[in-house]
């Protein structure tokens, strides 16, 4: 029987590949009695999409805003880029 | 060689330098290692600039060579500070599991809306601040997995680790990112009351 602890280590491997059928059949089975380890799973899941939202925003955006270049960088990019 | 129009180093910094920026801070968590490798970037778009063909847009072909530029710098991250044996071993204090492997206090529930979480500008700079307590190898894989998409063969040979290893740092790396955001985003949220 698989505890917690070893099912939130396979829920992130099945994040990274397939698993071999027993130990897919040995977490879906926790995952029906297990609240705590379903959370979790769901949690991993939104996480992954989240963050590859705010990657697609943040690369996407061509536009000033947010975080730049410090005036400093600005300048010394410049200066480099002129001496070639 | 027909120069395309848009090329004007001239006007590089300008135009893309905010943006290669931005693209760099996501995946470096470092503003002066992120400005560094805009201005290589830009400097070996200059030396090299045969190699704009001009069937991309001017910004993919400078995002291109700086892709290139934070691999590397991954690289040697993962060569100045190797992983060792500690951190694979043992998850984060306080250990979520009791030593039957149960959860001593399993995940919150959490509220509001998740699923719009990505258009919270404030969100983003809390999953930075929580990416950036891990150990850099750990949040270099966490990155390339899921900001790259990389598959894990790709990341094994960029950080020199074999797949198994890997895997317990992804894991890891999920585990402690997820434990952070319940902390400062979720439970502070649930606190605000919205």
């Amino acid at each position: 029987m698989l505890s917690c602890k070893d099912v939130t280590r396979l829920i992130s491997e099945s994040m990274d590949r397939s698993l071999p059928l027993r130990k897919r059949i040995g977490v879906q089975v926790h995952l029906l009695i297990c609240k705590f380890c379903s959370r979790y799973e769901r949690q991993l899941i939104l996480i992954r999409e989240t963050v590859r939202r705010l990657a697609g925003t943040v690369d996407a955006s061509r536009e000033p805003s947010g975080e730049t270049l410090s005036e400093d960088a600005r300048e010394r990019i410049e200066k480099s880029l002129q001496q070639r | 060689m027909e120069i395309p129009a848009s090329y004007d180093p001239s006007e590089w910094v300008d135009r893309y330098g905010g943006y290669l920026f931005r693209y760099a801070m996501l995946r470096l968590r470092d503003r002066s290692a992120s400005e560094d490798l805009v201005q290589e970037t830009f400097l070996a778009a200059l030396k090299d600039r045969g190699s704009f063909s001009g069937g991309s847009s001017e910004a993919t072909w400078l995002v291109g060579i700086l892709k290139h530029k934070i691999a590397d710098y991954y690289r040697h991250q993962a060569r100045e500070a190797p992983l060792e044996d500690g951190d694979l071993r043992e998850l984060s204090n306080p250990l979520p599991f009791d030593r039957s492997g149960h959860w001593v206090s399993g995940p919150a529930e959490w509220g509001g809306n998740p699923a719009d979480l990505y258009r919270e500008k404030k969100f983003l700079d809390q999953f930075m601040q929580c990416l950036s307590e891990l150990s850099p190898n750990h949040a270099n894989a966490f990155t390339l997995r899921e900001i790259e998409g990389e598959d894990t063969k790709t990341i094994c040979k960029v950080l020199n680790v074999s797949e198994t290893n890997l895997w317990v740092i992804l894991h890891r790396a999920r585990m402690q990112l997820r434990q952070c955001l319940e902390t400062h985003w979720f439970n502070r949220s649930m606190e605000r009351g919205s």
